[in-house]
Parts: structure tokens; C-alpha cells; sequence
């Protein structure tokens, strides 16, 4: 057990394991908030080697393998959140239609599952944990990781705890010899099974409202059960599999230094727990929908910006929210730059993953859900095709997300409701 | 000692509507001056599983297992619905990143509980063995440490596998205390301790009214009252039935109203009204270039100073409005720097009298309010006025319309160089003024505080203006906007209703206006008396009856 995988024992492609296991494929969600300024972001030309944008120029990085980060990632430009008269809740609506394909009809409310929770209750079960879930905002309290209003995914904000969650002693490391299960963990089955006889006493004695909550509660009850189970199944057999380093120094909260520092120390420690088979999915808020990242000695935050500052005529846009646009796909670059730092198969990490970056809004100033800004890095195992520019001719953001589902192998034939109805995938991207 | 007790007589219901009486005061109460028979129908909502909130959680601990233990403070984030935890931990649900840590957290804190240096507070038999099961005394255990933790006694069904799982474990590891870790890790994270069950059941004196159980009870009163589980004496009270008997009910509220466990009860209520727990989430965050003076400390101790003066005030039975008046305070000599006021006090704190000159009249002048209705470099008129209006007042602010132009409201250094001149420009504009009306001019009588509560009289070097109006009521200042606060007839009616929910764990229901309309007029009798509402509340029927277990929620889009 745990010795490392040597190359005979893949296939000749190369994307899985002789034996027909096949290298897992990832899905993850990184948002940013307050959008960017559409004529400065979208690409000019379609197709693959689009041309690229001023905003976009974070994308030109060389990656190790001697490739472009762009011909990773693919930009959608020009779809919309479709409010069929509901009300444009200002930044909520863009988010839940895109993340879930309805609109609130409350603010502040989620109508359905996100994207994230939808692939993770098809995959989630494979793995240690269902989902991680991470935050560079500070707040503990906030993800865009929901099941439901009542069931919200609470974020990691600190690299050094998701590391412990993650890399603490309950890592089963394959270079730490000969691997001997902890009768502990058995001990903390039968605790599960005890609080799983519970159920059906508990389940008579409450009405429809509570039968759901605590369905909800004894899912997470044996969602723990399996992680157990395969903490006993010892370390992972993957080549490409070794614990994280311990992350450095952090600091935690808004000013864009500190948050983008976050970002990376998180992404890294990420693509470790990925290559180990920890999680399939997770789901990263870089920013608040209602940005509050902000520079040392400012008064005002970048959503405050975004409606405070006056357009520069000469130029067209607003310089100062606009350095937070810059700082954003630089993040977004830091991100999927560390994926592509681990080899996997004939390729690296990020060739096995499907990374869906997405804002709340298009233009932050007017709360425009038009042209919603989304990315997708990585091919999900071959399944898609990166490095290319797709305009949607106004058509609904949902065939993003259904595009996502499809390739991360869900049987999804459409998705979203009223005119966010998606059933046509975005073909250009799929291979 | 009890003067104002609520008597409750059930005279009739017709068809499915419940048709309660409340008859004002008893007889034993005339003293109260509140004498008068008062009838009201009420029509109450329903009940559901209340998830314990984070503070819940960790207080329940310390009461039942020891105040040494650390509890792990980040477990699934409470739910704030209609501005009150309170009401969110009726919906909150427990997601599997939440379940795992919930079992970590009961995993160390079974072992800090039972550690060699605090077993002995615990486990009150000695185990035949240290080295192997004793089934006698692990279930004594379980059967004490678990009746206070679900806060009822267990059943033979809850009992015995844990009595069980104690055994094995004691028996693989070789270690008898191993073993009771391992039980009482699986009553922490069993549905019955994250979760209070609110459970109705016919009342045998007319069927068609569902009553709380008196178990259901004891644990309402409890984390209503003391914010925590309920002791012995109330668990016993409730499984003896005593707390659907009116009169057994009335002297258990009695007892724990005059506890000094109330406080706790008071702290958290306004805590979480305004929202504090941001405070303790870290995130009253200020830019400390601009603010030299802010650090995580300081806030948290504007905080504390805030809950100090509630609790003083209000422990002392004097009346709710004054605390928008009240220069009645405690200070740190930290806190004294950012009030620019001696405190001699080196360590701690001390109770302090604002100076008229120092201008700090009422809470809404306290650093706590005008840092945490704040941005993180700059204060917000809007936010402040919001909050007044929308948790002190209970008026409904809209939300701001989608498409907004928000190019008006220009940079500090253009046209415009304070908040009153920004937000002026608003109010000429027909789709902000709507809003902007109802919650600038309370906001801007704020703004002689900056984004940390500091006092200011110019902003980029205007003077600032502080005058305004607050519903018909003319002030110059943000003393006098309290005031006017003070006298305000919706404060007093507020606070009866947010309390309500607070207590209920959802909002009200159509069918007891009625009723809130009684408290009110109580509430106004007893000189706003908050230990008198809270009396009056615990003792209503609205909490005490109810419709019955909430249904389903509307599933996510219909077509």
C-alpha cells in the first residue's frame, strides 16, 4: 500500500490507471465580486487564441510547463441573467441565476441548489470530503456554496486551518510507511451508528418542515461515515499524491494584499489535497459579490467605488475600481497557475480539473447582469476544450453551468428554469 | 415580588380559529396599577427545531461539563433570518462540513470534559476498573450527564447503545474514562443537543389547542431567560408537568428571572438584535492608516462597554427609553483614549458618567453602533439610520432599486465634502429620495462620529451639520436625535415585538396582533420595565400555544 505509481501502470494515454480506475476529474467554482468593465474585458475575436484584452492580460503568464495560462482557460462573453420580470436584485440576482439557473424572489434568498452542491451529491461520496469550500473575504460566515437558503457550506478563511482539516494527523500520508488503521476512527463509527439509531424517534416526533432538516442532518451524518471509511482504506494510491507543506505566514482579511495572499496560500495547499484525492469539489469566493476588498489608507471599498467614483471621461471607465478588476484576474491567474504546477498522468492537475470563474455582475456601476463574466480553466479530464473565446449572443449563463454538469459526467439534459432554461451546452468548449 | 403576573383563561374556541383570553392582571397584582381584565384573541404560529446557536452551543457546554473546557468556536455559522439568529436557527439545517466539525468539537470536548484533573466533577461513582468497563457507572453517567445535555431524561433506546458503545470502547483502549469520552461524544452530536424539539400536544382542558409539552417548555424558558440549558430543578419541573400548570409556570419564571443567569439571558438578546456577533466574528474591521487608534481589542471592548450598560440599566428595572438618553457607562482606559476621556482605572473596568460636553448621550452615541454601522474607512449615514429605523423602530427599509446611477453620489474630494451634501444629492433623485428620506436624517445627526465612534466636527474640512428631524420631532445634534428616539411611539412597541420573535424563533403571526398589542400597553405600564415584558412574553400564550409543527418550505422555483 501507498507505494508510488510507476508510469507502466497507466494507461498509454495516460489519463488512467492501467487498471481502468480512472484519474479523478474536479469541479470547482471561484467567484469574484463587482464584475469588470466589458468593452475593456471581452476578447475582440473568437475561437481559440483569442486575442487578449486589457483586462485580461493576467492570463499571458508562462506556466512551468512551458505553456500559456491562456490556452487553459476559456472566456463565455455575452451571456445573460434573465430576470423574466423578477427584480434585479442588485448582485444577488446575477449570482443565484448563474450559480443555481433561478432568481430569487426575495433578496437575499437562494431558490435552489448551486452549481457546486449539485456536482458534489454525484461525486461527493468518493472522496474524504464531499466539498471544500474557502473564502479570502475574513468572513466565516459566508460561501456561495448553498443546498439549499437553510443549508449554507461554511468557508475555510484561514489557510493554516483548512490545512490542518486537510493535512492534520489525520492524513493518511503515503511517504510516512507502513500504514496501521487507528482504532479510534472505528470507535468514531459506532458513535455515527448510535446518533443514526436516533433517526427514526426523532423523525416521528417533528413536522414536514423539521423531516427535512434532519434528513439534511443525518446526510451529513453519513457523509462523515464514509469519510471514516475511507480513512481507514489508508493513503491514497496516486502518483502524484504527497502532503502539503505547511502554509506560511497569513493575514487575514480585505485589503487586496491580504486577500490575494489568501488566495494563494489556500490555492496551493488546494492542488496538494487535489493530487491526494481529498475532495472532488470546491468552491473558492475570492471576493464578496458586494466586493469589500480595499487598499491600505482608502476610505472606500471597491463596491463603493464602483458607484461612487466618477467615470473618467477622458478614459471611459473608473480607474480606481478598475485596479480591483486587474487584481481579481491576477488572482484568478495565481489560482490556476498552482494547479498546473502538479503533474498528473501526461499532463498536470489542472488538465484533470474544470475550474468555473464567475462574477456577480457585468458592469458593477449599474448592477448589469448582461454579459455576466465567466471563465473555464482546466479540460475536465479530456472532456473539454480549453483556451477558447465563446459569445453567447445573449443567450442565458445557465448553458455554462450545464455545460459544467455534463462534463463532470451528470446526466443533465437541461437546467435552470423560465428563460435561464439551459439546453444547449456551449458546444465550442466541449471536445 | 410577583406583581404582574399574566392569568390566563382558555373560554372557548370556535371552529379551528383559537380563541384565547388573556385576562390582564390577578387578583394578587392590583398593585401594579395594570388592574384591568383584558381579553384577546390569539391565533399563534408554529413551532420548529431551533438549532443551537454558536453561543448556545458553547454556554450549554461550559453550564453542564465545566467552564475550563474550550469549546471549538467555529462550528456550522448561525443562520440570521429576519435580523435575528434567533429566528434562523429554526430553519439553520447541519451541512456535512458542519457535521464534521460538530464532531470534532464533541470529540475535544469529551476529552476535556472527562481529563484526569475534572472527571471526578463529573462521573460521581468509581468505576470497578480503571482499565476496562464498569456498566453500572458508565450509565449512571450517561443517564445524568445526558439528561441535562437533551435536557430531558433519555430513554432505554438513547441510554443503552450509548451505554454500550462506553463499554467497547473502554474495553478496546484499555481505559474506563476512554470509554464515558466516547459516549458523551455521542450525546453531542446527537440531533436532540444540536437541536431544542419544540413539541405541541392537545390541551386535555379544550383539544382543540396545542400547547407546548412542559418538556418543550422548560427548554424555552431556559435559553430564552439564561441562554443556556436548563438546570435540574427546571428539567424537573417539565417532566413533572409543572410547566403547562399556569401557576407552577408563573414561580419557575419567577426563579429564573431573579437569577443572576438573567443577564447572560439580556446580553444575548441584544446581541443579537444588534448584531454584535459580528464583533466577535472579527469583522468591525477599520483601515488603520486612517484609524491609528483601531485594533480587534478596542472593538470588542466597545462592545462589552455597550452590553454593560444594557445590562445595568435594565437589571436595575429602569425604564428601556432611557438607554437612548442614558450618559450612564463603563469604560476601559482603552476605550477612555478613543473617548478622549480620563479613565483612572489601569486595569479593567469602571463605571463612568459622560459629561454634557463630552457628547456621548445614549447608546446610539457609543463607539460600538457607529463603528459597526460604519464602512472600513468612512462612516455611513445610511447604514446608521437603517439600523434605527429598521431594529430600534421596526420600519421596513426597501431595498435600493436595481438600475441605480450612483455617479451623484461623487467622490469626497469633487463637489461634495461631506456626508450630508453626498447624500443630499439622493434625496432630489425620485427613486433614492424614497429611502433616503426615512434613514439619512437619523444618520446624519451621527456623523459627528467617525467610521470608529470618534468625535469630529468637520469632514475635508466643512463643518458637519447635525440638525435634522426624526418623524416630527426637530433636533440639532445626535443627543438630541436620541431623544427624540426616546420618545418615539414606535421604540417601546419595537422592542415588545422583537422580543416576541426572539423568544417565539419566527416572526409573528397574523393572529397575534392582538396580543402585541396588549404587551405593549403592559409594556407601557410598568415604566418599560424590560424584566416586566419578559415576564409578560414567557407567560403569554402566544408562548405557550401554538398552531402547531411548521410545514414544509415552498421548494426553490416553481415553473
Amino acid at each position: 500500500m501507498g507505494l508510488p505509481l510507476l508510469d507502466c501502470f497507466l494507461n498509454s494515454n495516460g489519463t488512467a490507471l492501467a487498471q481502468g480506475a480512472p484519474v479523478p476529474i474536479r469541479f470547482g467554482a471561484w467567484m469574484w465580486g463587482c464584475g469588470v468593465n466589458p468593452d475593456r474585458w471581452n476578447p475582440t475575436t473568437e475561437g481559440a487564441g483569442y486575442d487578449l484584452s486589457i483586462e485580461l492580460q493576467a492570463l499571458d503568464r508562462e506556466l512551468a510547463t512551458g505553456a500559456k495560462l491562456r490556452e487553459h482557460v476559456s472566456i463565455l462573453s455575452d451571456f445573460d441573467v434573465k430576470l423574466d420580470g423578477r427584480p434585479n436584485f442588485p448582485h444577488t440576482a446575477g449570482l443565484m441565476g448563474t450559480l443555481t439557473g433561478n432568481l430569487p424572489v426575495e433578496d437575499y434568498t437562494v431558490p435552489a441548489p448551486t452549481l457546486d452542491t449539485i456536482i458534489a451529491a454525484q461525486i461527493g461520496g468518493l472522496t474524504r470530503f464531499r466539498s471544500l469550500e474557502m473564502s479570502c473575504t475574513g468572513n466565516p460566515n459566508q460561501s456561495y456554496s448553498f443546498e439549499s437558503q437553510g443549508v449554507a457550506n461554511a468557508p475555510e478563511i484561514s489557510p493554516m486551518a483548512l490545512y490542518t482539516r486537510v493535512f492534520g494527523p489525520e492524513f493518511a500520508d503515503p511517504n510516512a510507511g507502513p500504514f496501521t488503521p487507528d482504532p479510534r476512527v472505528m470507535i468514531r463509527q459506532s458513535v455515527l451508528s448510535v446518533v443514526k439509531d436516533d433517526r427514526e424517534r426523532l423523525l416521528q416526533r417533528v413536522g414536514t418542515h423539521d423531516k427535512q432538516r434532519l434528513d439534511q442532518y443525518f446526510t451529513s451524518v453519513r457523509q462523515l461515515e464514509q469519510q471514516l471509511d475511507i480513512l481507514l482504506e489508508g493513503p491514497p494510491d496516486l502518483e502524484s499524491c504527497s502532503k502539503a507543506p505547511a502554509p506560511g505566514r497569513e493575514s487575514l482579511g480585505t485589503e487586496v494584499g491580504e486577500s490575494m495572499s489568501t488566495n494563494q496560500l489556500m490555492a496551493d495547499l488546494l492542488s496538494f489535497a487535489l493530487a491526494c484525492d481529498q475532495t472532488r469539489v470546491f468552491s473558492m469566493m475570492f471576493s464578496d459579490r458586494i466586493s469589500g476588498l480595499r487598499q491600505p489608507g482608502s476610505s472606500s471599498q471597491h463596491h463603493q467605488l464602483t458607484h461612487d467614483e466618477p467615470l473618467d471621461p477622458a478614459i471611459g471607465y473608473q480607474p480606481e475600481a478598475t485596479e480591483f478588476v486587474f487584481a481579481s484576474m491576477e488572482a484568478w491567474a495565481d489560482f490556476v497557475e498552482r494547479l498546473a504546477l502538479i503533474p498528473e498522468g501526461d499532463g498536470t492537475l489542472l488538465d484533470n480539473c474544470l475550474v468555473f470563474a464567475h462574477s456577480d455582475v457585468s458592469l458593477a456601476k449599474i448592477h448589469g447582469i448582461t454579459g455576466v463574466p465567466m471563465m473555464i480553466a482546466g479540460s475536465a479530464g479530456g472532456a473539454l476544450r480549453p483556451g477558447v473565446h465563446v459569445r453567447g449572443a445573449k443567450s442565458p449563463t445557465t448553458r455554462a453551468g450545464l455545460t459544467i454538469q455534463q462534463a463532470m459526467g451528470l446526466n443533465t439534459e437541461s437546467w435552470g428554469t423560465r428563460s435561464m432554461e439551459a439546453t444547449q451546452p456551449v458546444s465550442e468548449i466541449v471536445a | 415580588m410577583r406583581n404582574t403576573r399574566f392569568r390566563t383563561t382558555r373560554l372557548l374556541s370556535i371552529a379551528s380559529l383559537l380563541l384565547v383570553v388573556l385576562a390582564g392582571c390577578s387578583s394578587d397584582t392590583s398593585s401594579s396599577g395594570g388592574g384591568s381584565s383584558r381579553a384577546v384573541e390569539v391565533d399563534p404560529g408554529p413551532v420548529a427545531l431551533r438549532r443551537l446557536t454558536a453561543e448556545q452551543f458553547v454556554r450549554s457546554i461550559h453550564d453542564v461539563l465545566g467552564e475550563h473546557i474550550t469549546v471549538p468556536s467555529r462550528v456550522d455559522p448561525d443562520d440570521r433570518r429576519s435580523g435575528l439568529l434567533a429566528v434562523g436557527a429554526t430553519f439553520a439545517g447541519v451541512t456535512p462540513s458542519g457535521f464534521e466539525k460538530y464532531e470534532a468539537a464533541a470529540n475535544a470536548v469529551a476529552e476535556q470534559a472527562l481529563d484526569t484533573e475534572h472527571r471526578a466533577d463529573l462521573v460521581q461513582c468509581q468505576p470497578a476498573s480503571m482499565t476496562s468497563s464498569d456498566e453500572e457507572c458508565a450509565k449512571a453517567f450517561v443517564e445524568r450527564v445526558g439528561r441535562r445535555l437533551f435536557r430531558r431524561s433519555l430513554t432505554g433506546e438513547e441510554l443503552d447503545p450509548r451505554v454500550t458503545i462506553a463499554n467497547e470502547a473502554a474495553n478496546t483502549l484499555g481505559d474506563f474514562y476512554a470509554g464515558l469520552e466516547i459516549a458523551l461524544a455521542s450525546i453531542l452530536v446527537s440531533p436532540d443537543f444540536l437541536f431544542r424539539v419544540e413539541e405541541a400536544e392537545p390541551d386535555p382542558a379544550n383539544p382543540s389547542i396545542m400547547r407546548l409539552t412542559s418538556v418543550s417548555m422548560a427548554a424555552r424558558l431556559s435559553y430564552l431567560l439564561w441562554n443556556t440549558s436548563p438546570d435540574e430543578d427546571l428539567i424537573a419541573a417539565g417532566e413533572n408537568g409543572d410547566l403547562v400548570d399556569e401557576d407552577r409556570l408563573a414561580e419557575q419564571v419567577e426563579r429564573l428571572l431573579s437569577s443572576p443567569k438573567l443577564e447572560a439571558g439580556i446580553r444575548s438578546f441584544f446581541s443579537d438584535l444588534y448584531d454584535f456577533k459580528q464583533f466577535d466574528d472579527g469583522l468591525v474591521r477599520k483601515d488603520n492608516v486612517l484609524f491609528p487608534v483601531y485594533t480587534q481589542t478596542l472593538v470588542e471592548e466597545a462592545k462589552e462597554q455597550t452590553l454593560r450598560t444594557i445590562v445595568a440599566h435594565l437589571l436595575a428595572d429602569k425604564d428601556y427609553r432611557d438607554l437612548f438618553t442614558t450618559t450612564e457607562s463603563f469604560l476601559t482606559r482603552r476605550l477612555g483614549v478613543a473617548y478622549r476621556v480620563p479613565v483612572p482605572t489601569a486595569d479593567g473596568w469602571e463605571s463612568y458618567v459622560f459629561s454634557a460636553d463630552a457628547r456621548r448621550a445614549g447608546l446610539l452615541s457609543h463607539i460600538s453602533f457607529n463603528a459597526l454601522y460604519s464602512h472600513p474607512g468612512r462612516s455611513s449615514a445610511t447604514l446608521r439610520g437603517k439600523f434605527v429605523r429598521e431594529v430600534l423602530l421596526c420600519q421596513d427599509i426597501p431595498t435600493p432599486p436595481a438600475n441605480i446611477d450612483f455617479s451623484i453620489v461623487e467622490d469626497t474630494m469633487g463637489e461634495f465634502r461631506t456626508a450630508r451634501e453626498r447624500l443630499e444629492a439622493h434625496v432630489t433623485n425620485d427613486a433614492c429620495s424614497g429611502c433616503h428620506t426615512l434613514t439619512d436624517p437619523i444618520g446624519l445627526a451621527l456623523e459627528s462620529f467617525d467610521a470608529i465612534g470618534m468625535l469630529r466636527d468637520e469632514e475635508n474640512g466643512a463643518p458637519i451639520d447635525t440638525s435634522g428631524e426624526l418623524d416630527g420631532t426637530a433636533y440639532e445634534d445626535a443627543a438630541g436625535m436620541g431623544r427624540a428616539l426616546r420618545d418615539h411611539p414606535a421604540l417601546g412597541p419595537c422592542l415588545v415585538r422583537s422580543l416576541y420573535r426572539y423568544a417565539a424563533g419566527r416572526d409573528t403571526a397574523k393572529g397575534e396582533q392582538a396580543l402585541l398589542a396588549l404587551l405593549n400597553e403592559r409594556f407601557a405600564e410598568s415604566a418599560y420595565s424590560v424584566r416586566e415584558l419578559i415576564r409578560d412574553v414567557v407567560l403569554s400564550d402566544g408562548l405557550r400555544t401554538t398552531s402547531g409543527p411548521r410545514e414544509a418550505e415552498e421548494a426553490g422555483d416553481e415553473s
